[in-house]
């Protein structure tokens, strides 16, 4: 059974029309790369996947569950939409780590808070809080970040704050991970390593969507594409067979930009 | 003389302390509620503020104390200030915390939403609380951007107390002022200068101190 379903999500903007019945599944341990010109709402959905945005219509399903059903009346309930958006990590285009925090500071904080609702959290408080500080030096030391713990986040290249905020998304532990242009934000010569780390998670088989312009990375690390163009998902499947032979006429058009330059 | 001087402006800057000090207890949280109310999304509530804002700043504050003083007296017959220092310090600092409120919010509402928006979907996406995204998140940043505005702000506010001589309460100015009428003697008017600028001074000291804590992060 497929980890998350999108079934037949829409989004307005007023009276624009951005995600037009957009559906895919994602099977465990996969990772699907998004790709589309600018405005394609590549974005949004993304958005709308970590309750950033609501949709106006459909469902989303994750690991059976129903996250949102866009036809039961909508009542806000902060606490069930907090618990909802934990399945899904995000990394943002521009990192957004916090600036008054270390790198280890950004990746533990929402974890303490977090500990806080649990029912023996003063009891255990020192344990608990030893355990997410364990946690979180391996997720930086996973990005190869373990000398730069404790600096603050103006300190570190823009490749690096990526790096955090890729550990601290990580560190949640999310059923699966999103990135929102991971790399757009970077000079040319940093987003190596960070397409390196995703390449590393996605051998190590975490759950993946990544919204990306660059479209080597997808072909070679996504285990499947879609293709979105005004709202609407053009062509979906085999990210070989979408990249190197497209078959609809949009597709191609979008894809030799990449290829003539 | 001078001693008898000292003594009469230390008297006065008790005053003046105490009109600042409290002013700055009821206007620093009013201020941040009147901030959060015009960046209300229930749009009548956000005009009502917007208006009293306008009003508050569009007029002179020596205006507003003069109403305020007076105008309980003369339109209410109830005068609700009694006719003592007391009472001429309570209405001082009713309109100066309403004034300064006001102007304080304009800053806060300028540092909350100067704050990225990224600062607070990134917390939302982690699970927090919009308790926690303030309190852990926001609340900090938009203190290192109020600092240097609040000073100024803080600063003015030393110096417009001496507005409270226009309806008699006994602060520093009126008592270095007092010396020329009674004794016909001019020098304590700079020495009551000089009060002001070590006021002035310290606090100027005290916000270099916080705007250099607050520099660790960008």
């Amino acid at each position: 059974m497929a980890i998350l379903e999108v079934n037949n999500i829409e989004k307005h903007f007023g009276s624009t029309k951005v995600l037009k019945d957009v559906s895919f599944s994602l099977e465990q341990g996969n990772a699907l790369a998004i790709i589309g010109s600018s405005g394609s709402g590549k974005t949004t959905l993304l958005r709308c996947l970590n309750f950033l945005e609501k949709p106006d219509h459909g469902t989303i399903i994750v690991n059976g569950e129903t996250l949102f059903d866009g036809s039961v009346p909508y009542k806000r309930n902060e606490k069930e939409l907090r618990r909802k958006r934990l399945h899904f990590g995000m990394v943002f285009q521009s990192f957004n780590l916090f600036p008054q925090y270390t790198a280890l500071e950004n990746v533990m904080l929402a974890r303490q808070m977090l500990a806080k609702e649990e029912p023996d959290f003063k009891a255990r408080k020192k344990e608990i809080y030893q355990q997410i500080r364990e946690d979180s030096i391996e997720a930086l030391t996973k990005m190869g970040l373990q000398e730069r713990m404790d600096h603050y986040p103006h300190q570190l290249s823009g490749g690096q704050q990526q790096r955090v905020a890729i550990a601290r998304a990580l560190v949640m532990k999310p059923d699966i991970l999103c990135f929102d242009e991971p790399t757009s934000a970077l000079d040319p010569e940093l987003t190596g390593e960070v397409l390196k780390v995703i390449r590393n998670l996605a051998e190590n088989n975490t759950t993946m969507i990544i919204v990306t312009h660059e479209m080597a990375f997808a072909r070679d690390v996504a285990d499947q594409v879609i293709f979105m163009d005004d709202g609407y998902v053009v062509e979906a499947g085999d990210p070989k067979e979408v990249i190197n032979n497209p078959k609809e006429e949009r597709t191609r058009q979008f894809l030799s930009r990449y290829t003539e330059g | 003389m001078f001693w008898s001087v000292t003594a009469q402006l230390l008297e006065g800057l008790a005053t003046t302390f105490e009109i600042f000090i409290l002013t700055l207890v009821f206007a620093l949280p009013l201020g941040l509620i009147l901030a959060f109310g015009s960046m209300s999304k229930f749009k009548p509530l956000k005009f009502l503020l917007q208006v009293i804002i306008w009003i508050i700043r569009g007029t002179p504050l020596m205006l507003q104390l003069i109403i305020i003083f007076y105008g309980p007296g003369l339109w209410l017959s109830h005068n609700l200030w009694s006719g003592d220092e007391a009472g001429r310090i309570t209405a001082t600092v009713v309109a100066f915390s309403i004034n300064y409120a006001c102007y304080f919010s304009v800053i806060f509402r300028g540092g909350i939403e100067g704050v990225p928006v990224g600062q607070r979907e990134a917390g939302e996406v982690l699970g927090m609380t919009k308790t926690q995204i303030f309190f852990k998140v926001t609340l900090l940043q938009m203190i290192k951007r109020v600092v240097p505005p609040m000073s100024n702000e803080i600063i003015t506010l030393v110096k417009d107390t001496s507005l409270a001589r226009i309806i008699a309460a006994y602060e520093l100015t009126f008592a270095g002022f007092s010396y020329m009428k009674s004794a016909g003697i001019t020098w304590p008017l700079f020495y009551t200068g000089v009060f002001y600028l070590l006021f002035v001074g310290i606090l100027t000291l005290l916000f270099n101190y916080i705007e250099k804590k607050l520099a660790y992060f960008k």
